[in-house]
């Protein structure tokens, strides 16, 4: 199922800059509006617009099914794995400020909480195309 | 049973609607709500924290375990729409 040329022409064009904006909206976070779950859906929406265009063939080439399983759980591993290094560094979990403390690396509290943020946006771009993924998937086999 | 449904409406309606009167101004500073925690938060986000935006500052540190709970329920639903759909399937 392949789209008219004018439809694949425009997504091939838009898709990275769709891209660009959920990392600034990811990025964003600490310091205006934004942050990991808006900028997870917004990325997961360039994939939606590439099964528009390309079909199912097209998203499963650039983000099969089981790395989209990998990233789910590896966005849960970043932030509980953050909050565990704050174990280490003698604080409570999830306590930043103990490891910005321990190593005297300024601003590393801010720095952590975009890092948190990028664990969420994976997470939840992962989700949400292995949804779409399974949701097309079960319509192609009821066309066919 | 429906008229006695309306009348139910429109008694609850109209006590809710006396009782807008006197909630306070939108965004009032001395609000109830904006005197306890709030205020501590807007004092103490940028020293404690380093970050401009509050509401990141609440949902990230301030706030992070519950927010960590959060990420794992959209996990844990995402798996389970899959499960629920994939079921019957090979693989």
């Amino acid at each position: 199922m392949r789209e008219n040329v004018v439809i694949r022409t425009v997504s091939r064009l838009s898709i990275p800059f769709i891209q660009l904006f959920a990392l600034y909206v990811i990025v964003h976070g600490a310091s205006g509006a934004g942050g990991g779950f808006q900028g997870g859906v917004v990325f997961a929406t360039s994939f939606i617009l590439l099964l528009i265009a390309f079909g199912l063939p097209g998203v499963r080439s650039r983000f099969s099914g089981r790395s989209a399983r990998i990233f789910a759980a590896a966005g849960i591993f970043i932030y509980a794995g953050i909050g565990l290094l704050c174990i280490f560094y003698t604080g409570n979990f999830l306590e930043y400020a103990a490891i910005e403390s321990a190593s005297g690396i300024p601003h590393l509290h801010a720095l952590l909480i975009d890092l948190v943020e990028a664990g969420i946006g994976i997470t939840v771009l992962a989700v949400m195309t292995m949804i779409i993924v399974v949701f097309a998937d079960k319509g192609e086999i009821q066309r066919d | 049973m429906k008229k006695l449904a309306l009348i139910a409406v429109i008694f609850i309606g109209i006590i809710l609607f006396w009782a807008v009167g006197d909630m306070p101004a939108f965004g009032d500073p001395d609000a109830p709500a904006n005197q306890h925690v709030a205020r501590m938060y807007i004092d103490r986000t940028l020293p404690d924290i380093g970050i401009d935006n509050i509401v990141t500052a609440i949902i990230a540190s301030y706030r992070g375990f519950d927010t960590l709970g959060e990420v794992v329920v959209i996990f844990t639903a995402g798996i389970s729409v899959i499960l629920l759909l994939r079921r019957g399937e090979e693989r």
